[in-house]
């Protein structure tokens, strides 16, 4: 499949997700912040590090990128996407999900390798887990609270949309511990974790996040 | 020149670490007795033209869809007075 990666102003982690995606059997199509264009992608992800200065809130511009009107238009036609750490901010920002991600209740950037359980294999990106995996990748956020309100957290729960929660304790303020969510059709997900830098043996914090990447293939099989 | 203030504020149930950071701060200098304290933004925006209902309702959907986030955020708008 031809997986786009998103490069805004300030994306750090664009590199390590395109290169997850060639190792995930993939090939990964190079996308520009300010092209009304996603060359026919099969799926997109939205990578980590910054985008557009994060001015105002994380992912507040970046949401109204003229790339963005496209990932939002085909995500609701059901398009895969899969948003990591900012692109998860963005992607709450479009409101392709629900909630938002705010500054760490310690208020201390984060940077560890984090232990998370898979709780979600029915969407695109997580149906090569097994249902209740503990895997362990890499968490490096300032503001990666994520919240809700009440109606909507008890949604998520109800409906099974957590995709991953964090375990041996909560890092950065998440409630209910949440890691990662997914929308209602379960082609969109958000993870604040970043499973791109868990796909190497020789770097990083294992191979537990390749998941991410291979998933798709399952999920067209 | 139309001029407005936004107001953006953290709402009551969203926990503000920014605000506690301040909150923290404030006994390590002296100030006793504080509290609480919610840290937010203030927006000040410059219209073309008159004060008008219709420039007033233009800024209120900025705040909605830009400059606040509605999820975890409050606003208000309110036109400042010209100084001319």
């Amino acid at each position: 499949m031809r997986i786009g990666v998103v490069t805004f102003p300030g994306s750090l982690d664009d590199d390590d997700a395109r290169r997850a995606v060639g190792i995930g059997g993939h090939e990964a199509v190079s996308l520009w912040h300010g092209d009304h264009d996603l060359q026919g992608v099969d799926a997109v992800i939205l990578p980590g590090g910054f985008s557009y200065g994060d001015y105002l809130r994380c992912g507040a511009i970046s949401r109204f990128a003229p790339v963005m009107t496209e990932v939002v238009a085909a995500a609701e036609q059901g398009l895969p996407v899969l948003g990591i750490c900012n692109g998860f901010q963005i992607l709450c920002e479009s409101h392709l999900l629900p909630g938002a991600l705010i500054r760490n209740d310690h208020r201390k950037f984060v940077c560890k390798d984090q232990k998370l359980r898979i709780e979600n294999t029915r969407t695109a990106w997580t149906s090569g887990y097994d249902e209740g995996a503990e895997i362990t990748i890499v968490l490096k956020n300032g503001e990666g609270g994520y919240v809700a309100d009440a109606d909507t957290l008890d949604r998520l729960e109800g409906e099974g949309r957590v995709v991953a929660r964090y375990l041996d304790g909560n890092p950065n303020g998440s409630l209910h511990d949440i890691a990662g969510i997914t929308n209602e059709r379960g082609n969109v997900v958000g993870l604040m974790p970043h499973p791109e830098h868990a796909v190497e043996a020789l770097t990083g914090a294992g191979t537990d996040g390749l998941g991410f990447f291979t998933s798709l293939v399952a999920a067209s099989v | 020149m139309a001029r407005y203030v936004v107001d953006v504020m953290p709402k009551q149930e969203i926990l503000d670490p920014q605000g506690k950071a301040v909150l923290g701060a404030l006994p390590r200098l002296g100030f006793a007795g504080v509290v609480d304290v919610r840290q937010g933004k203030r927006f000040e925006v410059e219209v073309e033209g008159e004060p008008s209902d219709e420039t007033l309702a233009e800024v209120r959907k900025m705040a909605e869809t830009l400059l606040s986030n509605p999820v975890i955020e409050d606003y208000e708008v309110h036109a400042q007075a010209s100084d001319q």
